[in-house]
């Protein structure tokens, strides 16, 4: 738990630093979710980091929205998909790391480009569905921030999987409550995200997403529930910018980079060995 | 003028369900995927013989090409079908994220594409599709000219690794390419070959090429006909070695003139060699309820317009 916390603190200053570096790109759903992407690649998901594009036989996970970029790049990265200096190049020119997640330059870990919000389930449910034609037991993982669920075609494929029993998927939800217009609950009326997925027929579940003592204990619950004819999803309680004191609780810290002198203030914050910083 | 006949018609949407049974067979990897119009795409047959690879996705036509797209993840050629304005318009950003750009072997497949859906109007004619999927890049653009065409093009293209929009359409039209034709994607067909002009269709327009074909040879014009059932990528090639003889062109296509075949020949035809282009295309406007017989006439794409506009083409060399 303790080495889980102290690679969730590395993740959170890598995040920082790299939209610092290129005054750009999403620090506050990055740093609200570190916790899940730090406890699916070093606790929860079978995989290897010798990449294929198939992933036959491991657990796969999407991101559907995208703009969250950073927070997956420094997780594969940390986890040995690539090297951690290549984090510098974050959203520069020839980059394998784009503003938004993409299979277009060839970045290990990323199976589908994302960004344009609402379409990682339909992609997920693809994926998982394809494991079953070829009997692979494993599973696969979806993230979709809470704003993003006012998309259509969420709910075109929140109709679907449970219709065909999907139930080698676990999505799961960033519920932060904030968008860049302000709320989810001022902007898009989201309402009781639980009642409207269990009558869609899924499996909900939910769970503390900044508290690896309850976050892992629930992913573990999510994977003994799968397999049991029902798509499973877990709206995840986070914080918008976790970790850094001033980007918490407000929707300001969705897109904006923090300046020099915040940048040091959030590192201070974020004290682990820095000697592994990128 | 080369002697093209027939003995039967059909639909070129059964060309596709016939190939897609055929090509299910041969390969375990090919899925189908519907949004509701598995009769009407004649996809039955393979649902029939192959129910654990189909997929019923219902009216939700982004969710459809996702599920395609994540199909493609685990070794599966997802083969999704649709009407042509619910598999491109409808879905334009699905299949240029998830499919496009994440460079996703999806077979894009869309019936009743052009005026020649008929009767349901101007809603579901679309005529735009051929333009919004060849802007994308890394997708491929097949539009087969009748039944065998059609059939061989969706065999083929499972071979083929990479996105690809396949378009085809509702009315039986006749059958005058052999049963046992090899489909070459990218690679133009001479139909006739001519010295007066050259022209190229696609689609449904190819037969009518060929009635204008022997009309311009009864008034002693010589038409080079070439049937361009990939539009992209197109044959450039073919273009030019016609063009070189020729001197003009027109094109012929059941789609608006704006971003259709007509504008890449254009393309080519302006870096290349510049020539004198006459386009048989839809005006610039959206289609109404009629017969197909109707509309096209209505609308300016029968062999009459194409033999009015081999005439104005080749006064204007």
């Amino acid at each position: 738990m303790d080495e889980l916390k102290q690679t969730a603190a590395q993740v959170r200053r890598d995040i920082v630093r790299m939209v610092h570096a290129v005054n750009s790109g999403h620090p506050g759903g990055s740093l609200g979710c570190t916790d899940f992407f730090v406890s699916l690649y070093f606790s929860v998901m079978n995989y290897s980091t010798d990449f294929t594009m198939d992933g036959k036989g491991e657990d796969l996970f999407f991101l559907s929205n995208g703009h969250i970029s950073p927070v997956w790049y420094s997780t594969l990265a940390r986890a040995g998909f690539f090297d951690v200096k290549e984090l510098s190049t974050f959203r520069k020119l020839n980059s394998r790391l784009q503003g938004h997640p993409t299979t277009h330059e060839g970045l290990p870990g990323v199976r589908i480009a994302s960004g344009s919000l609402g379409q990682g389930l339909s992609v997920a449910i693809g994926a998982a569905q394809a494991k079953k034609l070829n009997n692979d037991d494993s599973l696969v993982y979806v993230l979709m921030g809470d704003g993003e669920l006012e998309e259509g075609q969420i709910w075109e494929a929140a109709m679907y999987a449970p219709h065909h029993k999907v139930d080698n998927l676990i999505a799961t939800v960033d519920r932060n409550g904030q968008q860049i217009d302000g709320s989810t609950a001022e902007v898009g009326g989201l309402g009781d995200l639980r009642a409207k997925f269990e009558a869609f027929g899924w499996h909900v579940m939910e769970a503390d997403g900044n508290n690896f003592e309850l976050l892992l204990p629930a992913l573990e619950e999510a994977k003994a529930a799968t397999g049991k004819g029902k798509p499973v999803i877990i709206l995840l309680d986070t914080e918008m910018g976790f970790g850094v004191d001033y980007m918490m609780g407000s929707h300001k810290w969705h897109g904006v980079a923090p300046n020099d002198e915040q940048l040091e203030i959030a590192l201070q914050q974020l004290a682990v060995n820095t000697a592994a910083d990128y | 003028m080369k002697e093209y006949t027939y003995t039967e018609k059909k639909d070129t949407r059964s060309g596709f369900g016939d190939g897609l049974l055929e090509v299910g067979r041969k390969n375990p990897n090919v899925v189908g995927l519907c949004a509701d119009l598995i009769g009407s795409l004649k996809m039955g047959a393979f649902q029939k013989e192959f129910p654990e690879r189909f997929f019923q996705v219902g009216i939700a036509e982004a969710n459809m090409m996702g599920l395609a797209a994540g199909m493609t993840i685990g070794g599966k050629i997802p083969y999704t079908g649709t009407f042509a304005n619910f598999s491109t318009g409808r879905v334009y950003d699905q299949i240029r994220q998830s499919i496009a750009y994440s460079g996703k072997n999806v077979k894009i497949c869309a019936s009743h594409a052009g005026l020649t859906l008929g009767e349901d109007g101007a809603t579901h004619q679309i005529l735009e599709d051929i333009g919004m999927m060849k802007m994308l890049p890394g997708m491929t653009v097949i539009n087969p000219c009748d039944y065998n065409q059609t059939k061989a093009a969706t065999i083929a293209i499972a071979e083929y690794e990479g996105p690809v929009y396949l378009r085809f359409g509702r009315p039986v039209v006749p059958i005058f390419t052999p049963a046992d034709q090899k489909f070459e994607i990218g690679k133009a067909v001479m139909l006739n070959e001519g010295t007066d002009v050259s022209i190229f269709a696609t689609g449904h327009l190819v037969w009518k090429a060929i009635l204008a074909g022997k009309m311009l040879a009864d008034k002693g014009i010589s038409a080079e006909i070439i049937n361009i059932h990939t539009i992209k990528p197109l044959d450039a090639e073919a273009v030019l070695a016609s063009v070189a003889k020729t001197r003009c062109v027109v094109t012929a296509e059941e789609h608006n003139r704006l971003g259709g075949l007509g504008d890449s020949i254009a393309q080519v035809l302006a870096a290349n060699t510049p020539a004198p282009q006459e386009y048989v295309a839809v005006n610039d406007t959206f289609g109404e309820s009629g017969t197909p017989e109707e509309l096209m006439e209505k609308y300016g794409l029968t062999e009459n317009d194409i033999v009015a506009a081999a005439e104005r083409v080749i006064s204007r060399k």
